[in-house]
C-alpha cells in the first residue's frame, strides 16, 4: 500500500487558457487510476487556486448555454463529487473582491466535501506534503 | 537511474517551449534516464502524422520518431487529440493514446515530474 500526494496549483484564471481547466479534469482522473496501478498503489491529488487562478471560480456559470462547453462550476462541482479536497485561497479571493459565498458547492447532490476557502498557509502546507508539485 | 515524467501542453507552433520538452526529454533519455511523455491541450496536434517540415515552423514527428526509437513512452490525450480533429489512424505509430489517468500512473512512479504549460 503507498499513496502519492500531489499538488495541483492553478495559477492562471479559467478561461483565458486551457491548462487551468485541464489542471481540473487531470484532478479527477486520480479516480480512474487505479486500473493502470497495483492493488493498493493510489495517487492523491489537492486542487489548489491561488492568485489569478482564483478567477473563473464562481457558482452561476452559463458556459453550456452560451458557449456549448462544460462550465468550470460544474467540474468543480464533479470534483467535490470525487472526493477532491479543493482549496481557494482566502487571500487571493479578497484580493480581487471575490466574495466567499460565490463558490460554487455540491451539495445538492449529494457531494460530502465543499470547497475549502483557506489561508496561503494551507495551501502551502498542502505544497510541502506532495511528493510531486504540478503548476497548471 | 532516474524516472522522469514530463507533462507537456503547449502547441507545436508559435513558441519554443514544445521545443524544449522535447530537448529535455532527449537529453535525459540520452543519459539514460527513463522517460515518458504526456501530451495535452495544444501538444496533442503534433502527434498527427506526416507533418512538413518546413524551416520556419517547430516540427513534432522526427523528433518524437526519434524519442520513440531511444524508448521514450510517449502518449497523448484521445479527448485532446480527437477534439483538435486527428484520427487515431492518422497518428504517428507506436504513440500511445489514453485518458488522463496514464498521466497520474507514470507520475505514481517517477522520481520527478516537469509540467511544462501550455497556453
Amino acid at each position: 500500500m503507498s499513496d502519492v500526494k500531489l499538488a495541483f496549483v492553478v495559477q492562471k484564471p479559467q478561461y483565458k487558457g486551457e491548462t487551468s481547466r485541464l489542471a481540473i479534469t487531470h484532478a479527477i482522473a486520480y479516480q480512474t487510476v487505479e486500473i493502470l496501478l497495483e492493488d493498493g498503489q493510489t495517487v492523491t491529488p489537492k486542487l489548489c487556486f491561488i492568485g489569478e487562478g482564483v478567477l473563473g471560480l464562481q457558482k452561476g456559470q452559463n458556459a453550456m448555454d452560451l458557449y456549448g462547453i462544460t462550465s468550470t462550476e460544474s467540474h468543480m462541482k464533479n470534483a467535490l463529487l470525487v472526493d477532491l479536497d479543493v482549496l481557494v485561497c482566502k487571500e487571493d479571493l479578497a484580493k480581487y473582491g471575490i466574495p466567499e459565498a460565490a463558490m460554487p458547492s455540491a451539495e445538492e447532490m449529494g457531494a460530502d466535501k465543499s470547497i475549502q476557502i483557506v489561508p496561503f498557509t494551507e495551501i502551502q502546507k498542502a505544497v510541502e506534503e506532495a511528493k510531486h508539485v504540478l503548476f497548471f | 537511474m532516474g524516472n522522469l515524467t514530463i507533462g507537456c501542453y503547449p502547441g507545436l507552433v508559435g513558441s519554443m517551449t514544445y521545443d524544449f520538452a522535447l530537448k529535455l526529454a532527449d537529453a535525459a533519455a540520452t543519459k539514460g534516464h527513463k522517460v515518458s511523455i504526456w501530451f495535452s491541450g495544444n501538444a496533442t496536434g503534433s502527434v498527427k502524422a506526416n507533418q512538413k517540415h518546413l524551416k520556419d515552423y517547430s516540427t513534432g514527428e522526427k523528433y518524437l520518431k526519434a524519442l520513440l526509437e531511444k524508448g521514450v513512452e510517449i502518449c497523448t490525450c484521445e479527448a485532446c487529440t480527437v477534439a483538435r480533429g486527428v484520427k487515431k489512424d492518422e497518428g504517428i505509430p507506436g504513440i500511445q493514446w489514453n485518458a488522463m489517468h496514464w498521466y497520474l500512473a507514470k507520475i505514481y512512479s517517477a522520481d520527478r515530474v516537469l509540467l511544462i504549460g501550455g497556453e
